[in-house]
């Protein structure tokens, strides 16, 4: 959370995730500097981060692999066609903590991956607290650069 | 009620606001009142409201209207609970109801002539709801349906009028796109 705000994020915009739920969303709901939308599905997310750039308020949106899968189109529309900031954090629900995800015995969470390979679409593993020093830099960048970025929780934040 | 007649009317009234439009809808629009602040690159179906409501959030001093198809609300009905529960003051939305996917073969939506959005809307929570079937009613109430505040739904009971060229290049391009956000940043 101090990572998004320091990247300026202002509006977190989700469908919970039981993997981020305890360590993120239920502690950002209850954060007034962070505004909430909840949304009903995830590519409604995908929308609304997308407009809120224009005049460059800063959005992530919080999910799953499974919203993740479900809004490919209106990722490959708004982010990566018209070349919006749309950053998404999305929980692997279903990956084993001591193993990486393309050797998780779940389907839907070792094609994640490579789903976001083919779409051409950067993302980060965030599995340690080594790894989230790297949040804020690759949200500025994504700002900066109008591009779209995933990052990808392979475990409960703590 | 015409479609172009019923743009028409919205033209009076339009001035600093915001205008997401979809399809054959947009078209329109862009023909009858072009303008920067028109924000065409909606790029999936069905998620003009969805922007809308990235836009209205983003934007709380500047009015939203949202100039949507039945069938692009059907693949997005959830975003009607969406944006009653977010409940921006500033979002009005335009449903032009004429029953078919114009742009896409005029094939009839599901539930045609069946379907009810105002009574879907009013369930999910929009503030108010208002159902304009002919041009004259439009015409001498859409100036009290903007006053209101909103989430607020106009079901517009239309049929195609002169229907204008498809730029689907133009909606798509970088130059609206950044036509839109310049224009945003000096409004």
């Amino acid at each position: 959370m101090d990572a998004l705000k320091k990247a300026h994020i202002q509006f977190i915009v989700s469908v919970p995730d039981i993997v981020t739920s305890d360590g993120l969303l239920w502690p950002i709901s209850k954060d007034p500097e962070f505004k909430l939308v909840r949304v009903c599905k995830e590519d409604e997310g995908v929308s609304i981060c997308g407009a809120m750039s224009y005049n460059m308020t800063r959005a992530l949106l919080l999910m799953q692999q499974t919203g993740l899968m479900d809004s490919l189109n209106a990722i490959r529309a708004i982010g990566i066609d018209y070349q919006l900031p749309v950053c998404m954090m999305v929980g692997l629900q279903g990956k084993e903590p001591h193993k990486i995800s393309s050797e998780s015995s779940s389907y839907g969470v070792r094609i994640i991956q490579p789903v976001l390979e083919a779409m051409q679409i950067p993302f980060r593993v965030i599995e340690s607290p080594e790894d989230v020093k790297h949040i804020t830099a690759d949200i500025e960048a994504a700002y900066q650069t109008s591009s779209t970025f995933v990052f990808i929780i392979g475990r409960a934040p703590v | 009620m015409r479609r172009d007649l019923a743009l028409e009317v919205l033209k009076q009234h339009v001035t600093n606001e915001i205008v997401v439009a979809v399809y054959q809808t947009l078209f329109d629009w862009m023909a009858i009142n072009p303008r920067d602040l028109n924000y065409v690159a909606t790029g999936a179906m069905g998620q003009a409201s969805s922007h809308g409501l990235g836009l209205a959030l983003a934007n709380p001093k500047k009015e939203v209207l949202v100039f949507d198809g039945d069938g692009s609300v059907l693949m997005n009905l959830g975003s009607l609970v969406t944006i009653a529960n977010a409940a921006p003051e500033n979002f009005h939305h335009f449903i032009f109801e004429n029953g078919v996917y114009e742009v896409n073969g005029a094939h009839p939506i599901p539930g045609q002539n069946k379907v009810d959005f105002g009574a879907m809307a009013k369930a999910a929570g929009y503030r108010s709801v208002t159902v304009f079937s002919n041009l004259e009613t439009f015409e001498s109430e859409v100036t009290e349906f903007l006053k209101q505040p909103g989430p607020a739904m106009a079901v517009m009971k239309i049929e195609a009028g002169e229907s204008y060229p498809r730029d689907y290049n133009y909606i798509h391009s970088a130059l609206a796109r950044e036509q839109f956000r310049q224009a945003l940043q000096k409004s």
